[in-house]
């Protein structure tokens, strides 16, 4: 062979650079004092710390789980700053003239809308830096609807009583390890309420960006959809270049009520590190939904292809009768990168009907898995599930696995699982390459016929950004 | 258009072509024939810049260019066309686009304009008639649940859309029906023009019934045993290549 496949060379991160600014951060390490710290700078009801110190005293007594296909040392937790804002020249920002322009400037250069007259037509933005929210556009517009669109934090002091009701409900604080620390440590994140029979006039979305070095995010999302409300949301991440591993541990609730429809999309692309494996970020992330109402829709797509470690499974509780679940993945792996991902479906309601679409891309010497569980409760009649799980191995140094767990309780449902691993191969290449066709086109021309059902889930902008992404992270990555 | 000059070629270090040497002119069509293994398909994948084989010695000087010192891509993009015996399936990624992004390729080297999807739409229409193809398989992904006939034919739609100064037919007509042969080679014929030429590898004479060749080679352990004319095509057919090793022992 003249080309070798497993030939790998660097990949620009070009989100890597740190924003110079003066920010305020709390010492390293975790007690219960700074747990109240943080709870006292957000002015937090004392329900809510004592809801924070509650999760905090159950994780001391859990374990971090060892059953995800990823390898690592583990964080050392007293070791994370739980607390970095950037300093604001008041206490709140009135107006984005207050913001420091470096602000500004780092979002510009990620390429963020955060002027409203300077946005993409339609779709309003949270921008969280490092633990808190920055600020949030189109909020007035959308609050003539009735929707509200604002930070955690915001949310808390302006609307406890739906915090209250809701928090906790989908990922309780003692669900997993990842989630009792987020719900002890949590600083910032988005809440979005849609009222009865509104559908959002606009996309919305969040913005998340790690910029401390020391510091882990832990964000918290909360969506909550009336009946017959929609919302499409969309949440993208990046995080500078250091040589440490950060920890983002982030915890969202979904939830639909009565034909509800929330869509809920990712584009992940936190610093992975270097080519050597050193540095980028862990992402232990719950994300869950709950089709609370009867036909109900949660459809989830993602399109992960940053962080050091990815271990997240987007999943559904289907509640409600004929209510509808839906995952679609891509998940892509490069260089030492590995992602333990997939989601959960969980069948409660009569007629309920869930969707997995997975597709796995290993490059380099990467690990990719996928793992995934359908479970029919007894009472669930009439469910159906139909799962996808595709892998592409790009080189041979890779691997790709699949780890499908079935549970059915009930002999009425209908399971259908299919799985295939490929190979990206000097072949395939060489076909496109003799009609004309360079070898970096036809790298991205091949991996996005292979996410092509995933792609089209995405809103516009976000399938174009979704492409670009993927030609950039496998460039040079195959010849 | 194309002197191959003492050709030599390796797959892993094992020598598959030793020091073939032709000379194809426009307007000609050549049928290169064989047993199994003597190097008939390296020699076209060769040709075309396949990364597995190296060239170890000679050239082949293609409209006054070395193609070994292209890319695989480069030389499509310059009008030479491979087509696959076993064509590549490229799942997701539907014909259409990929037919319009090659045309759009060998436009820009050409200088020409590129076609926008609505102008390709019209333009792919006068060319799936060609080969007596179905609209429907423009949606479909390449090559993707083809059957091998559907493949092949969709190898010379490729060929009409490319619109090559150089094609190479590798072994096209295996897996084809009488009427899907019939088709193909008449697609073939209609492809043929004073500044164009073909090199059609292929087992049988039965495509040669369908295309008549100028010259006919035969390929022997990596190297040509002999040339002649459309007869001796025929007589390879009747009477296989035992004859024909006989003499060259002697």
């Amino acid at each position: 062979m003249t080309q070798d496949l497993s030939t790998l060379t660097s990949q620009t991160y070009k989100y890597g650079f740190v924003t110079d600014i003066e920010s305020e951060s709390v010492a390293a390490g975790l007690s219960e004092d700074v747990i109240r710290l943080i709870s006292a700078k957000k002015k937090e009801p004392e329900w809510l710390l004592t809801w924070r110190l509650k999760a905090y005293r159950h994780w001391l007594t859990m374990t971090e789980p060892k059953w995800a296909h990823v390898h690592y040392t583990k964080p050392n937790y007293n070791e994370i700053v739980y607390y970095s804002a950037p300093k604001p020249k008041q206490a709140k920002y009135a107006s984005m003239d207050e913001v420091d322009p470096e602000l500004l400037r780092t979002f510009e250069k990620l390429g963020v809308p955060i002027h409203e007259q300077a946005t993409l037509a339609g779709v309003a933005v949270d921008i969280v830096f490092d633990s808190v929210s920055v600020t949030t556009t189109y909020k007035d517009r959308l609050a003539k609807e009735g929707i509200i669109f604002c930070s955690f934090s915001e949310a808390v002091q302006e609307h406890p009583e739906l915090i209250k009701k809701y928090l906790g409900t989908v990922v309780p604080p003692s669900d997993n390890f990842f989630a009792a620390l987020n719900s002890a440590v949590f600083t910032d994140g988005s809440f979005v309420f849609i009222p009865k029979g509104v559908k959002c006039p606009m996309d919305l979305s969040t913005y998340f960006r790690i910029n401390n070095k020391e510091s882990g995010q832990f964000e918290r999302t909360l969506i909550v959809a009336e009946e017959e409300a929609s919302v499409s949301y969309l949440e993208g991440c990046t995080a500078p270049q250091f040589d440490t591993n950060q920890l983002h541990a982030a915890v969202v609730e979904l939830v639909a009520l009565d034909r509800a429809d929330i869509k809920y999309s990712t584009v992940q692309n936190w610093y992975s590190g270097n080519e050597q494996g050193v540095g980028g970020i862990f992402n232990f992330v719950t994300k869950r939904g709950l089709c609370k109402g009867v036909k109900s829709k949660i459809s989830w797509t993602q399109v992960e292809t940053g962080s050091a470690i990815t271990w997240k499974y987007p999943s559904c509780i289907l509640l409600g009768d004929e209510s509808v679940g839906e995952f679609y993945s891509v998940a892509l792996t490069n260089h030492f990168q590995q992602a333990d991902t997939g989601t959960k479906m969980i069948h409660l309601g009569q007629n309920t009907k869930s969707t997995i679409i997975s597709k796995g891309i290993a490059a380099g010497k990467s690990s990719n898995a996928y793992r995934g569980l359908v479970r029919v409760s007894p009472k669930a009649k009439g469910a159906r599930n139909f799962s996808q799980c595709d892998s592409m191995l790009i080189g041979s140094l890779c691997s790709a696995s699949t780890f499908p767990y079935l549970e059915i309780k009930n002999t009425s449902a209908k399971v259908e699982h299919e799985a295939t691993t490929s190979k990206i191969g000097e072949d395939q290449i060489f076909y496109l390459q003799q009609r004309g066709i360079n070898p970096e086109e036809a790298i991205s021309m091949i991996i996005n016929g292979f996410c092509k059902e995933v792609f089209r889930e995405l809103p516009m902008e976000f399938a174009v950004e979704a492409t670009k992404l993927l030609s950039l992270k496998l460039e040079n990555s195959v010849g | 258009m194309l002197t191959i000059r003492n050709l030599s070629a390796t797959v892993q270090d094992t020598p598959v072509l030793k020091g073939i040497s032709l000379e194809v002119k426009a307007g000609e069509v050549h049928a290169i024939m064989g047993p199994n293994g003597s190097g008939k398909s390296t020699l076209g994948k060769v040709l075309a810049g396949h990364p597995s084989y190296e060239v170890t010695e000679g050239e082949a000087i293609f409209q006054g260019k070395n193609l070994f010192d292209m890319e695989a891509d480069e030389r499509a993009r310059q009008g030479l066309f491979l087509g696959f015996q076993y064509p590549i399936e490229v799942p997701g990624v539907s014909n259409s686009q990929f037919l319009r992004m090659a045309y759009n390729k060998r436009a820009e080297a050409l200088g020409q304009d590129e076609l926008d999807p609505l102008e390709f739409q019209d333009f792919i229409h006068t060319k799936t008639s060609l080969v007596g193809m179905n609209e429907s398989f423009l949606d479909r992904s390449v090559n993707e649940g083809f059957s091998g006939g559907e493949k092949k034919r969709n190898e010379i739609l490729q060929m009409a859309v490319l619109n090559p100064v150089l094609a190479i037919l590798d072994e096209t007509d295996s897996g084809l029906d009488i009427d899907a042969l019939r088709i193909v080679g008449s697609a073939i014929t209609q492809l043929r023009r004073s500044d164009n030429a073909t090199i059609l590898i292929t087992h049988y004479q039965r495509l040669l019934d369908h295309v008549t060749p100028d010259f006919v080679h035969v390929l022997q352990g990596g190297r040509i045993i002999k040339s002649g004319g459309p007869e001796l095509a025929v007589r390879l057919e009747k009477e296989g290549y035992d004859w024909l090793l006989e003499e060259i022992n002697l």
